[in-house]
């Protein structure tokens, strides 16, 4: 018998799903696992020290690729969990909510290696400048995604709902980024930029580039186990994951 | 469409008339949450001059928020929501409406107030002109938002504090221009590029909200 | 290579706190996270066992 035609929107069934992302998220780790070695050594050992920050500056390897990853993350949040409104895709739905908590780990991060970075720097532990304020809104609307998903019972309405306000937030952290650097250049004291700091030798621009790769990466492997854990605990009802755990459907 | 809209915003009107004491409650809060300041951080007569415009503003977003968490728990419980949105016409004339008496009841009785609020606070003529001004933009702004997260967590346990956490992000660039223009004009400079701001992000909203709205509307009671 | 010891290495020119902070920081929460996934997945995959008993009963 000829195996049907692939289509692309078989590799939508969650089944098919969760074995393809079983089978790559070993890779997906690896190639993490390599382009953080290379990115931290590059960093480390071959980028030059600082003129006015010194070795401070080297927390930029992770706050750098920490923020992209956060601000990157909710788009394809956003545009995954729409793509499940629209197309009622089950498993874009499901891929939208395993990103939330990764998102909301790498905006933390942001924020946590942002105050250190600036404590050394600016001598304080927070800065409200444009970037790192816009930061922790993100985390706020992450947060708010979390809590509305979470809160609601019906996982139908559940995904729904998140998508709207995910969009929602998608269409207004521009708003919200351009808002807050105005009202950073008015008040004149806090206007130091995070990332205006160091003249970028190739070597440092070089190592930020791995860290996001790797944290690319990361980010896959991370978030397809989760959706992988979303996928059984949703579907755990039938045949194929019945086959799955061993045992058999009742009749 | 019209009809509808104009229907959905009397009968509000009317039901809040009913209940004259609940629909003071934001007001109220307002300025109790204001005193609350100078008592925390002193009476000092230039620092309460200089945090004026920013914690009128929070208060009045948080005046906003907490009314507005109950903007279709009552139409849910006694059917009528449900009745609204079999309506031939647009949900978005619903979801337009509700806004509109949030404001009304909420938005407009804030501004009312903030005359009262500067006084108590030592604004200046001008200040006070561009608190106002900026409020009378501002608390629209509030109010379709809020609608759509009432919307959102529409029957949910915790729908309180979480219509707060997910509307209040939305609700800072507001909140910046706002508070922004009263400490321009105290400073002596223009405050017209807060307001033109103000005015875009109203418009923008106007268009946005009400849709947004609606379709939370059908996602909740689907 | 930058370091002429082990230990400048480790002092980071004096910022060793914080640099070492922030790194050690995110290497336990890129842990953490994968780990609490993890145990996720463990979960679900048990509690779909529990719902799909094998039927040994069944002749």
């Amino acid at each position: 018998m000829n195996s049907p035609p692939l289509r692309l929107y078989t590799f939508a069934a969650p089944s098919r799903f969760y074995r393809l992302a079983g089978r790559a998220v070993p890779w997906f780790w690896a190639a993490a696992i390599a382009l953080a070695l290379a990115g931290l050594y590059i960093g480390f050992f071959v980028a030059p020290t600082d003129a006015t920050q010194g070795e401070a500056y080297r927390i930029i390897f992770i706050h750098v690729p920490a923020a992209w990853m956060s601000m990157l993350l909710y788009l394809v949040m956003a545009f995954w969990a729409g793509v499940g409104w629209a197309f009622k895709a089950r498993l874009a739905s499901m891929v939208a909510r395993a990103i939330a908590p990764t998102g909301a780990m790498f905006t933390f991060l942001a924020l946590w290696t942002g105050a250190v970075w600036g404590k050394p720097t600016w001598g304080a532990w927070w800065v409200w400048d444009a970037r790192l304020t816009s930061e922790l809104i993100l985390l706020f609307l992450y947060l708010g995604y979390i809590a509305l998903v979470n809160a609601i019972d019906d996982v139908r309405r559940a995904d729904q709902a998140g998508a709207l306000l995910a969009l929602v937030g998608s269409v207004n952290v521009p708003i919200i980024y351009f808002s807050v650097k105005w009202w950073n250049t008015l008040h004149q004291g806090a206007t130091i930029s995070m990332t205006a700091a160091p003249k970028m030798a190739s070597t440092m621009l070089t190592a930020m580039l791995l860290m996001t790769l790797a944290f690319w990466a990361y980010a896959f492997a991370v978030v397809f186990t989760r959706t992988r854990a979303i996928v059984v605990e949703r579907e755990a009802h039938s045949g194929w994951v019945a086959e799955l755990v061993g045992g058999r459907m009742h009749p | 469409m019209r009809d509808l809209f104009l229907a959905v915003l009397l009968r509000d009107l009317k039901l809040a008339s009913r209940r004259r004491i609940d629909s003071l409650l934001p007001v109220v809060f307002f300025i109790v949450a204001l005193s609350l300041f100078p008592l925390g951080v002193g009476p000092e007569p230039q620092m309460l001059r200089d945090i004026a415009p920013g914690i009128v503003w929070v208060c009045a977003l948080l005046a906003s928020m907490l009314s507005v968490g109950s903007l279709f728990a009552g139409d849910l419980a006694d059917g009528s929501l449900e009745q609204m949105l079999l309506a031939p016409q647009p949900a978005i004339a619903v979801a337009a409406a509700k806004s509109a008496a949030h404001w009304l009841l909420t938005g407009l009785p804030l501004i009312v107030a903030t005359p009262l609020v500067g006084l108590l606070f030592g604004l200046s003529g001008p200040a006070l002109a561009a608190l106002l001004a900026g409020l009378l933009l501002g608390t629209p702004i509030l109010s379709l938002l809020g609608a759509l997260g009432a919307a959102l967590t529409l029957g949910l346990r915790s729908g309180g504090m979480l219509l707060i956490l997910i509307v209040l992000p939305l609700t800072m660039p507001a909140l910046i221009f706002g508070a922004g223009a009263v400490s321009n004009v105290e400073a002596g400079l223009s405050a017209s590029g807060h307001f033109s701001l103000l005015g875009a992000l109203l418009l923008g909203t106007a268009l946005g909200a009400p849709l947004a709205t609606a379709a939370a509307l059908r996602i909740s009671t689907e | 290579m930058n370091w002429g010891s082990a230990s400048a290495f480790f002092e980071m020119g004096g910022y060793g706190l914080y640099v070492w902070g922030s790194y050690v920081v995110a290497a336990l929460l890129m842990a953490l996270e994968p780990w609490l996934v993890h145990r996720r997945q463990r979960r679900s995959l048990r509690d779909a066992a529990r719902m799909n008993p094998g039927n040994e009963a069944e002749s």
